[in-house]
Formats: structure tokens, C-alpha cells, sequence
């Protein structure tokens, strides 16, 4: 059942990556408004999905790498659903989508869905842990989307081609803000999820925890360069996107390695 | 009923003949003195058309009587063309599209023609047949602008410059502007930048005297031009059209300027020939560098794809006229309608291709 719900949000999210495909053919449409009804319909049903599963679980539904992609996805929705239309960027939904559609699509798809063995019990902690670094990566994702956006933006602008298939993009200092607002954001939630992982009680996983402030090292670099200027937001902007393909790659290496559930 | 228009464009006569054609009367006026039952006119720099409906027939020669200022000429008659029917309607969505304006996709004319709408309307010389096409008209207008490019890319140097600004740093308002050196082209753009929110614009040239009276136009303030150096470290964007044989600026002044502002990007329009700024400069974070023939080669291109937009347009207008015409009830007479009075005694088709 719940499985299902996930395949019908992922088709929502099919369904925004097509229209911008088309849009894109066509040169003619708009595919904002048409990407933003379709992943907050998308989100409705990962939400739907993870209630479904948290219930049967009876926690936070981060129990093996299939849920935390779910998660994931859910988080770069949620974060996209609520900064987008705020600073104007709802364009960014024709980045977010494909993304989001990638995400789920491989969690779908790949044996990762294995229910832990032994029923594990509820820890506040922990889960607030688990969902604070989640929905962290969910702004981290999004900054990425941004920086992506921004270097494409520029290399139009430096390059004088503008009439390419990205010539709608938004204006580069918007994007800019937009990126640093959005590693404030995941910064913050990070700390809180980090923080919040010396209380749960048990053992702390020394890999995990040199993994994990390595994240928070590399992105707190990045945040320390804008705040002092040193930086250029073209550097800013690479650095979100390396930053991010760092951050999932230690996410999955931590838990393909450990086999063990991801917090 | 017949609907009609009967006009004179830029397609079809000089500007001298135009003028003499510009309404110097009332809409209500002209209805009486031509017969019509509804009337409207509407005039602008490119054109003065007539667009009425009438019981009985009205000849294009008493619309063009009630128009004309003095005595008409002898080549007058063949500038003027008339359009019937579904025609009249196609010719008028065709018009409000910006299809048939001198640079194609241009929106001001939709403009123009709702406020003479408003006008006819007030006046009471708008019946139901105008208000329905008219109507129809806006629809036909904002179809074209959503669904197709008609309307994208900007198509002079100085709008394809504020696109550019506007691409950077999104909201102009709060932008610093210097221009360095007062050519024409340089006021152009920076009466474009004045246009989208920008007031803070200085102007530096060797003749402080041309400063000021360039200053005075865009509503900036001059500087001396030794202080140009400096105002360049404060500015968002720069418009250079000096009359220098070398570049004023290197990478080796400028890299330095942007060291010490890594989060500002520096717009820099180069317009001066031979050029004011290197090319190497382009390659510095933070800078976007543009010379004339770049800006000139964007504008081409954006009319290109306007260009290429024609035929959808055309597509959504084609719609448009038949439902317009089975409304009008001459869906049956359209080869009556099609005989349209076009100034070269050209066919349709050609006539219409040689408007484009």
C-alpha cells in the first residue's frame, strides 16, 4: 500500500520533469505554475507514503537507505515548496523535479527497501537527529539546485548566449541570495541535527561522526568565505554543488558500509 | 452589416502622408459625416486606421474625406487599404499582435489600441459590433504574447543593455550607473536604464560642459573625469564610449577594483570603437563585458526568433477570424471579403508576405 503512494508522487513528479521537457522543445511555455501544483501534489503522497510507514513502524520512518532517499526527497520538496515562491524562484521547479524524480525513481528501483531485523525501539532523540540532518540535506540539495542554476546563468552571460533553453533563468544576485540563504538555512538544521545526535544515548559511531563534522566543516568553510568576502559567488555557487554530491556520497558510503540502520 | 477598416500604415505611405491623415476630429463626427453606425479610429505614429460598421455600404473615399488635412493628392488614394469583414478582423488581431507593426512583436501598439477603444467607447461611437471585435482582439493579443515568442528578446542596443542589467542584478532601482564619455548611444542606453527604476546615474567625460548637459538629460550628476578611476570601484554598471585609442581598462586595473568587491558583479557596456575596455576583461569573476557588435548580434538574433514566432502567431489569429467570422454570420461570403483594396494591386498572399 504504501509503496503505492510513493509510485503516484513519483509520477507527480514525472509528470513536472515532461512539462519541462516540452516547454523546453517548444520554447514557448511557462512551466512554473504547472511544476509547482505538481510537486506539492508529489509532496502530498510522499507525506501520505512516510505517515503510512512511520505508523507501521511506529517511529520516524528512517529505518534503511530506501527511507532515507524517501526522506530526502521529501525534505528537498518541502524546502522547495516553501522558499521558491518566497524569493520568486518557483523556476527552480524545473530543476527540482528531475531531482527529486531521480531520487525516488532509484530508491524505487534498487534492492534497498530491506525492513531492519529487529524492530527498533522509539528514541525522541534520535529521530529528531535523523529528520533535523534530513530535512538539512533538503536545503543542502536545494542550494545545490541553485548553484547549478547560478553557473549556468553566468556561463550564458559570459559567454553572450542567450537565447539558449535556460535563457528564463532568474537574475544572478537573486540566485545568490537565494544560495546563501539556503546554506544558513541547511547550515542551521545541520548543527541542530548534530547536536542533537550526543543525546540519543547510545554508542556514537566514530566513522559516522567524523563523516558527519566533515560535512559540517566543509560547509561551514563555504559559509565562513561569503561572510568574510573571500569568495567569489561563481566559487560559492561550485563549492554548494561539490559540497552536495560530498555530502550524499558519505550519506550512502556510511550506510552501504555499516549495513546498519542510518541513525 | 459590414465591418470594416479602412487605414494607411507605414507599409503603405510616408510619414508626410500620414500626418496629413491624422483625425482632427470627433469619432462622433466621423460617423455622421460618413454614415457609419459605429466608429473608431485609431491613430498612432505608424498609423491612422478607421474601423466602423455600417447597414449600407460606406466608401473608402468618404472615411478618407472626413480625415484628410487640406487637399488630397493624387497618390493618397492608392497608400490607403480596406479591409471587410473577417478580413477587417484578421488585419486588426494581426495588428494588436504587433505582427504588423515596424519592428515586429512590439507591445505598445495593444496599448494604443485599447486607450483609442476607451476613447471610442466614451464617446459612444463603440456599438456591438466593434465592442466584439475589439474585445476579441485583446483576447487575440494576449494569446499570442503567452503562447508564443513573439514578444521575447529585446531588439535595440540600448533594451538588449537593460535586459542584460536585469538578468544580473534583477531589481534596477537601487542600481549606480557611470557613463564614461557622452556619445549617443551612450544617453540611448542610459535613458533605457532611466526607464527601469535607475536614478543613480554619473556622468564623466573629457568636456565637463557635455557632462553636465548629458547629466541633465538622463537626470544625473557629472563628474570630473579624473575621478572616473574611483566612481568605477563604486559603480554596478559601466557605459564606456570614449574616444581613447587605448583601453582604459585592463584586467590589471580591474582585477584589483574587484578584489575588494567579490559579492558586486560589474556590468560593463563597451560601446566605443575603437574599444575602451580589453577584452581580457570578461575573464575576471564578477565581470560581464559587452561591446557594441555583442549587444548588436543579441538584438539580431532576438528579431530572428521573432521572426521565426510568425507562423505560430498567425496559427492562433487564423482561429481567432474563423470563429469571428461564423459569429459575423459571412463564413459563406468570404470570397466577398477577401476583396480587400491593397495600395500595389498585389494578391493577398503577396501583399501580406510583403508586410512581413
Amino acid at each position: 500500500m504504501d509503496r503505492q503512494l510513493l509510485i503516484v508522487s513519483t509520477l507527480c513528479y514525472f509528470t513536472g520533469v515532461v512539462h519541462t521537457l516540452l516547454a523546453i522543445r517548444d520554447r514557448i511555455s511557462r512551466p512554473r505554475r504547472f511544476n509547482f501544483f505538481a510537486i506539492g501534489l508529489g509532496f502530498l503522497f510522499q507525506t501520505a507514503f512516510l505517515s503510512v510507514r512511520g505508523h507501521a513502524l511506529g517511529r520516524c520512518p528512517l529505518t534503511n537507505l530506501f527511507e532515507v532517499f524517501i526522506f530526502l526527497a521529501w525534505s528537498v520538496a518541502l524546502i522547495y515548496l516553501l522558499v521558491g515562491p518566497a524569493y520568486r524562484l518557483s523556476l527552480m521547479g524545473a530543476f527540482t523535479a528531475p531531482l527529486v524524480f531521480a531520487l525516488q525513481t532509484f530508491a524505487l528501483i534498487a534492492p534497498i527497501d530491506v525492513p531492519h531485523q529487529a524492530r527498533l525501539p522509539a528514541n525522541p532523540w534520535l529521530e529528531f537527529h535523523a529528520s533535523m540532518s534530513m530535512v538539512a540535506y533538503g536545503a543542502f540539495a536545494l542550494a545545490c539546485v541553485a548553484g547549478v542554476m547560478y553557473l549556468v546563468q553566468e556561463r550564458q552571460l559570459k559567454t553572450h548566449q542567450l537565447h539558449s533553453v535556460f535563457s528564463r533563468l532568474p537574475p544572478l544576485t537573486n540566485l545568490f541570495a537565494a544560495i546563501t540563504r539556503l546554506l544558513w538555512l541547511g547550515f542551521g538544521l545541520y548543527t541542530a541535527g548534530l547536536v542533537s545526535g550526543f543525546f540519543t544515548g547510545g554508542p556514537l559511531p566514530r566513522v559516522k561522526m567524523i563523516c558527519a563534522f566533515g560535512v559540517w566543516l566543509f560547509y561551514g568553510a563555504i559559509l565562513q568565505g561569503r561572510h568574510l568576502r573571500r569568495l567569489a559567488p561563481r566559487r560559492v555557487a561550485a563549492l554548494c554543488v561539490l559540497a552536495f554530491g560530498a555530502a550524499v556520497s558519505v550519506l550512502w558510503a556510511i550506510n552501504f558500509v555499516s549495513q546498519s540502520p542510518p541513525m | 452589416m459590414n465591418l470594416f477598416c479602412v487605414g494607411i500604415s507605414h507599409h503603405t505611405a510616408k510619414v508626410e502622408t500620414r500626418e496629413r491623415y491624422a483625425l482632427q476630429r470627433s469619432e462622433g463626427a466621423l460617423r455622421t459625416e460618413s454614415g457609419c453606425d459605429e466608429a473608431l479610429v485609431l491613430a498612432t505614429c505608424n498609423r491612422v486606421e478607421v474601423y466602423g460598421s455600417a447597414s449600407v455600404a460606406v466608401a473608402t473615399e468618404r472615411i478618407t474625406d472626413c480625415l484628410v488635412r487640406g487637399a488630397k493628392t493624387v497618390e493618397d488614394a492608392g497608400a490607403f487599404y480596406r479591409y471587410e469583414g473577417g478580413e477587417c478582423a484578421r488585419h486588426l488581431f494581426r495588428v494588436v499582435s504587433g505582427l504588423d507593426s515596424m519592428v515586429i512583436g512590439e507591445t505598445d501598439i495593444l496599448g494604443q489600441v485599447k486607450k483609442s477603444y476607451a476613447t471610442a467607447r466614451e464617446s459612444g461611437s463603440v456599438g456591438p459590433h466593434l465592442h466584439r471585435l475589439f474585445q476579441r482582439a485583446f483576447r487575440v493579443a494576449k494569446q499570442v504574447r503567452t503562447r508564443t515568442e513573439i514578444t521575447r528578446g529585446a531588439v535595440s542596443v540600448g533594451s538588449v543593455a537593460v535586459d542584460l542589467a536585469v538578468k544580473i542584478f534583477g531589481d534596477l532601482r537601487e542600481r549606480k550607473v557611470l557613463i564614461l564619455g557622452a556619445g549617443e548611444t551612450s544617453e540611448r542606453t542610459a535613458r533605457a536604464l532611466n526607464s527601469r527604476g535607475v536614478t543613480d546615474i554619473r556622468v564623466s567625460n573629457r568636456s565637463f560642459e557635455r557632462a553636465e548637459s548629458l547629466a541633465a538629460v538622463v537626470r544625473g550628476r557629472a563628474i570630473s573625469f579624473h575621478e572616473w578611476p574611483k566612481q568605477c570601484a563604486e559603480v554596478d554598471i559601466l557605459i564606456s564610449s570614449t574616444a581613447a585609442e587605448e583601453p582604459l581598462l585592463t584586467p590589471a586595473v580591474l582585477s584589483p577594483m574587484m578584489r575588494e568587491r567579490t559579492d558586486r558583479p560589474l556590468f560593463i557596456i563597451d560601446i566605443a570603437v575603437p574599444r575602451d575596455v580589453a577584452p581580457e576583461v570578461n575573464e575576471i569573476d564578477g565581470v560581464f563585458l559587452y561591446d557594441i557588435d555583442s549587444l548588436q548580434a543579441i538584438a539580431e538574433e532576438s528579431l530572428a526568433l521573432r521572426r521565426q514566432q510568425i507562423a505560430a502567431a498567425e496559427e492562433i489569429i487564423a482561429a481567432h477570424v474563423s470563429d469571428f467570422r461564423a459569429w459575423l454570420g459571412d463564413a459563406g461570403d468570404s470570397a466577398a471579403a477577401r476583396a480587400t483594396v491593397n495600395p500595389r494591386g498585389l494578391d493577398e498572399a503577396a501583399f501580406r508576405a510583403s508586410q512581413l
